[in-house]
């Protein structure tokens, strides 16, 4: 896929994750980020030619929770606006494709999440298929379980592998202010047999957003853009019965799309909330160890639901702006066991 | 750089009704998209992505349902995006599908939104008490009913308009082998007699709950081609949003609504709507929303709108018909709605509207809005390709 524009991220931030932000409502904990996020650039919102963001309307327990979120935006005079009840990775999607259009040349994507307020494990058996499955309520820990022991009999990988790719990131995290898990963590009892605590990834409030701006204007905003070279995202059947959960042929695809085999990469962040997902996406995705796996410490560290997929782009985005990395992959995943997967493709100019 | 120009050559929907008991969610969604698939003449396999809306979750009481119905949208294996902006939300869609045409990302995108409110109880799904936070009072009704009367205040509307607009959508909607409600007996003297709801709206100029599903299919320049049908052509379209309440906010024509057709009008060159359009299906959950809409939209000038329901200018016979389908009023599949909006324009550039068509027409206008009246989004297609 070649995109006719070339569009890339020019600014990211996010809050500092944290297991309950009671004090705070949804806007104000986005708030602080919209304002990092447009002092990078220097633009104000009425400079943005675009905007969309992701949210989840069962996480905050009410309906229509995004309009409390665009309140916050300033949204006057009034803007171009949309929401994807997703990822925020989805919203960068539909805003990419929106500049891609050339009706804009700046968007602002934002997502955020709060699962302290209520059970996260039993909200997110709600979007399992309501006639069949979600009756039975199994949690998300448990459907994770079913894939790393799929895994496991698989001979792919074992519960040491696993250990040690909680240890890695975790480690990996204490370079990282926001993170909501730093440094060593104990792997943990079982919580759902074979993964342990340590397998699982804390559950969090945190919110993140992004910029993106095409061609010059990227030039103008940032001193190194991170170019979206590109970014698919595909989908698999629902039910678990009829898929093979050692495997994750949307994320083959979707990167594969993208260009994501054309060249390697030096860096992935990884939206893999559990130790086993990330062993499925290194295969399916081809990141050997020659590729810097989730160093901001990736979903294990911090995983505000619905901003977690953004915030893998925006620390990939962020590591080119930096000078970290030259070329990188960040994945976004949604649903039960990795059934739906963004990879976008992110590059620097070379130096 | 020029967008890729976006058509329409399938449309589907559902025989919208109170409760689909014997369909599932999944059954619901499909059947619209086969539709839509029968009348472009295309398999599953011709659609490279798939776009879906609804209104809240809470309205099923399933958490983001794209991925239960991935599997009966076809979309295992390809790209699937899920809308959300409230009652906008089937406008917003086709227009995020739209866009993926436009900036050439796929070739035909098949777009769906659907509501099937009987899963559920959309009054408890909107009322959920979120603390410090203002309760959006009384269901929608509620929130509209000071909006309405400060129109006919500022207007000085007599009150028998909005019930002139129930009246004609419902007689509309008997043209319409689609629309929820088919009220044979109707009369003016009916609508006028009912329920005061929530002064001043009656009982018979508000919408239905219903389950129902609407699809399209999009597609770019060479899918047009091998259209077996006229295909619809989007000559415009845009999103605008402003907060739900402010100092300043004028519920009555919101600046968010102006801008959108503002940006929809310049893209499509119409200089003067009211000449330049031929019929307009607009979002009028109750009734007095016509005659709000006709000022916003640009059709009347300010407080001129009443004048031209009144006089009979928006019945299907008349100058500038509008909501030829029977409208909102007569269907509220509530994701769907928008949807069935914009799809009832494409419908009319097509001449294949059935017994509501309106000879002739061959530039309309989509129109979306939700939340409260802050979320818009609209669409003009045409019978001709665009020029530019």
């Amino acid at each position: 896929m070649e995109p006719i524009r070339d569009i890339a991220v020019v600014a990211f931030a996010q809050s500092d994750h944290r297991r309950t932000s009671d004090e705070h409502s949804e806007v104000e904990m986005l708030l602080p980020v919209l304002h990092e996020v447009l002092d990078r650039t220097g633009l104000r919102a009425g400079d943005i030619g675009f905007t969309c963001s992701g949210s989840s309307d069962y996480l905050a327990g009410r309906a229509f929770s995004f309009t409390m979120a665009l309140d916050g935006v300033g949204a006057w005079p009034p803007i171009s606006e949309s929401h994807v009840e997703m990822d925020g990775a989805w919203a960068l999607y539909e805003a990419w494709t929106k500049l891609l259009t050339g009706d804009a040349d700046t968007a602002l994507v934002y997502s955020y999440g709060k699962s302290s307020p209520g059970s996260v494990r039993d909200v997110l058996t709600r979007q399992l298929d309501p006639y069949y499955l979600a009756p039975l309520w199994p949690d998300p820990v448990a459907l994770a379980a079913l894939q790393a022991r799929a895994l496991i009999d698989a001979g792919e990988t074992d519960e040491t592998e696993l250990a040690a790719v909680a240890t890695r990131s975790r480690a990996s995290a204490t370079a990282n202010s926001h993170a909501q898990l730093r440094g060593s963590v104990p792997q943990g009892d079982y919580l759902v047999r074979p993964l342990r605590t340590g397998d699982c990834p804390p559950i969090g409030d945190g919110a993140a957003a992004v910029i993106l701006a095409a061609g010059d204007r990227a030039r103008e905003l940032c001193e190194r853009p991170a170019w979206i070279r590109g970014i698919d995202h595909r989908v698999e059947a629902h039910s678990l019965g009829v898929r093979d959960l050692t495997d994750s042929p949307s994320a083959r695809l979707a990167a594969e799309r993208a260009g994501a085999f054309e060249r390697p990469v030096d860096t992935a962040e990884l939206h893999a909330p559990f130790t086993s997902q990330e062993v499925v996406l290194r295969k399916a995705l081809r990141l050997d160890d020659s590729v810097r796996v989730n160093p901001s410490g990736g979903a294990l560290a911090a995983n505000p639901i619905m901003a977690a997929g953004l915030v893998r782009i925006g620390e990939a985005a962020a590591r080119i702006h930096r000078g970290e990395s030259d070329r990188a992959l960040a994945h976004a995943t949604s649903g039960p066991c990795l059934q739906q997967n963004l990879v976008a493709v992110l590059e620097g100019d070379t130096r | 750089m020029s967008k890729e120009p976006v058509a329409v050559v399938g449309i589907g929907q559902t025989k919208h009704v109170a409760a689909r008991r014997d369909v599932s969610i999944a059954g619901l969604v499909r059947e619209a998209a086969q539709r839509a698939l029968a009348d472009a003449e295309l398999t599953w396999a011709d659609i490279d992505a798939v776009v879906i809306g609804k209104a809240p979750d809470f309205f099923e009481g399933v958490m983001m349902p794209e991925l239960y119905l991935a599997d009966a949208l076809g979309a295992t294996g390809k790209p699937m995006l899920r809308v959300h902006t409230a009652g906008s939300v089937g406008g917003s869609t086709a227009l995020v599908a739209a866009n993926l045409v436009a900036g050439r990302v796929h070739g035909t995108v098949l777009t769906l939104a659907f509501e099937k409110q009987s899963e559920s109880n959309a009054m408890w799904g909107l009322s959920l008490p979120i603390p410090f936070q203002q309760p959006l009072l009384a269901g929608a009704g509620g929130f509209f009913a000071p909006h309405v009367r400060a129109y006919m205040r500022r207007t000085g509307a007599p009150d028998t308009v909005g019930s002139l607009v129930a009246y004609k959508d419902r007689r509309n909607a008997l043209k319409n082998p689609y629309a929820h409600l088919h009220e044979h007996d109707i009369t003016l003297e009916k609508v006028q007699a009912s329920p005061m709801l929530w002064d001043p709206i009656r009982y018979s100029e508000t919408c239905p709950s219903s389950d129902g599903a609407c699809a399209m299919i999009l597609t770019d320049r060479a899918g047009a081609a091998r259209s077996p049908r006229p295909p619809a052509w989007m000559h415009g379209g845009a999103m605008r949003s402003e907060p739900t309440l402010f100092a300043g906010k004028d519920f009555v024509s919101p600046q968010a609504g102006k801008d959108c057709a503002a940006d929809v009008y310049r893209q499509a060159g119409i200089a003067d709507p009211r000449r330049d359009i031929d019929a307009v299906e607009m979002y009028v959950p109750f009734s007095w929303y016509e005659p709000m809409w006709l000022e916003n939209l640009g059709f009347a000038d300010e407080g001129e709108g009443w004048k031209l329901t009144e006089s009979g200018v928006t019945e299907l016979e008349g100058d500038l018909p509008v909501n030829m389908s029977g409208g909102v009023l007569s269907t509220n599949p509530i994701g769907a709605s928008g949807m069935i909006r914009f799809a009832e324009a494409a419908l009319q550039v097509r001449g294949q509207a059935g017994e509501h068509q309106v000879d002739g027409a061959r530039r309309v206008l989509g129109h979306a809005y939700g939340g409260g009246s802050q979320f818009f989004s609209m669409w003009l297609v045409g019978a001709a390709p665009p020029s530019s």
